[in-house]
């Protein structure tokens, strides 16, 4: 079963996306902020990260340097998804190794659900 | 019509309280006192001109006073404009922040129903009463955000309502601690609170104690980071009431001193990315504590933390 590591401070998004994620079949773990979503990294090995930017201890960039930094984790597809929107921002992920940046308000839930999909088929 | 809409531009003195300026802060005042200023000297140099044209140095003397005067009033103006020019920028700033909060817990409310009708999810009613506590607790959170910016409101228009009674300062300050003592040790940040034998009690808002409160005590626990010690003292110096909480957090730049009690603002620091605000609570809590006939201030250093200092009058 493939695994996605979900790093995000909003409880009410966790569960929201542990639940559509199981059903589809993919193990869900989860991190409310960017400290304890690394140390998952590294003992969870997950197929896909989901990364917010706003987080306590480490920002999203933060865990993303870090991340891409490290050569064992640094193939581990990320998909930034969070409600910044400035294009500073996307650049600098992006410039960072985000694989997509996604702004949530944009989406709705299936449309990211069935992005995280496509990420995993194209590993 | 026409005539209506110039005269409502005349009305110099409703056009400065729409922006919030004093009449010596306000540019159509500025402009006009320049005007009236610009034509009084104009006369007052062709009568001193035609009087003493055999004296030039006199001539000299008021032509320079004049041109003084002149630059100090366009000065004043251009200042004020300036003024205009950063309120507008942290309205912005303040719509784009206030967008930003909102817009998380609206993506957690459309996230949440998109899920109760998804045909996808297999929702039993223990999971729906669980999507349904998630609806409630992201309008909660809207609800309080629209309450801050009413409060706010209240302030600016001077109508926030005081209701003065008997109260325990140490009693709030424990209520409020024991609030977010599970926020603060997931954070690994202990929060120490120590107020003086036989406090007195003051004549205060509670409800204003507590907005106090809680504003001061959330900043200090959200800029510890990676953990730390927040301490809060209170003690009696005269007839007032001295409060101090420190943090061991992440200061406050010299650049930012100047403007952290300004409505909107939010710090350049580190962790402008880690956490969230409206750039309200420091305006509020300044606000509430003048009202009440007190004082707020505060030193930091970047790296080494921030204390802040407020007192507040026994009666």
């Amino acid at each position: 079963m493939k695994k996605i590591l979900f790093i995000e401070d909003e409880s009410a998004l966790q569960k929201a996306f542990g639940d559509i994620l199981s059903e589809s079949g993919y193990e869900m773990k989860s991190a409310m902020d960017g400290e304890t979503g690394l140390r998952l990294v590294g003992t969870e090995k997950p197929d896909l990260i989901l990364l917010d930017i706003t987080l306590p201890k480490l920002n999203g960039f933060e865990v993303l340097e870090k991340l891409k930094k490290n050569p064992e984790t640094k193939k581990i597809p990320v998909i930034i998804l969070t409600n910044l929107e400035k294009i500073e921002d996307v650049d600098k992920a992006i410039g960072l190794g985000a694989m997509t940046y996604l702004v949530k308000a944009q989406y709705k839930l299936e449309d990211v659900i069935e992005k995280i999909k496509n990420a995993i088929k194209e590993k | 019509m026409i005539c209506k809409k110039i005269l409502g531009k005349l009305n110099i003195i409703a056009q400065c309280r729409s922006y919030g300026l004093s009449a010596w802060q306000c540019p159509q005042f500025l402009f006009l006192i320049m005007g009236v200023f610009i034509i009084l000297s104009s006369v007052v140099s062709y009568l001193i001109g035609v009087r003493f044209l055999a004296d030039p140095e006199i001539v000299a003397f008021v032509v320079i006073i004049i041109a003084a005067a002149l630059f100090i009033i366009s000065f004043a103006t251009t200042r004020s404009f300036e003024r205009l020019a950063e309120a507008s920028r942290m309205k912005s700033e303040f719509i784009n922040i206030v967008s930003h909060q909102l817009r998380s817990p609206l993506t957690n409310l459309k996230w949440t129903v998109d899920l109760l009708f998804s045909d996808k999810i297999k929702t039993s009613v223990s999971k729906k009463e669980e999507y349904f506590a998630v609806l409630q607790e992201n309008a909660n959170r809207m609800l309080e955000l629209v309450n801050d910016l009413i409060i706010v409101s209240k302030i600016e228009q001077g109508i926030f309502p005081q209701r003065n009674q008997e109260i325990s300062v140490a009693d709030i300050f424990l209520e409020m601690i024991s609030g977010v003592k599970i926020y603060a040790e997931a954070l690994n940040i202990k929060i120490n609170f120590q107020a003086q034998n036989n406090l007195p009690k003051i004549f205060a808002d509670p409800s204003h104690l507590k907005i106090i409160a809680e504003n001061l005590l959330d900043n200090a626990i959200r800029y510890s980071k990676g953990g730390g010690e927040v301490d809060i003292k209170v003690e009696k110096r005269g007839n007032k009431l001295f409060f101090k909480i420190k943090d061991a957090g992440v200061g406050i730049s010299e650049k930012d001193k100047k403007l952290i009690f300004q409505k909107f603002f939010r710090g350049e620091n580190v962790l402008r990315k880690q956490t969230q605000g409206s750039g309200l609570g420091l305006f509020v809590v300044k606000s509430m504590i003048e009202k009440s006939g007190g004082r707020i201030w505060f030193e930091s250093k970047v790296g080494k933390g921030t204390e802040f200092y407020f007192f507040l009058p026994i009666k």
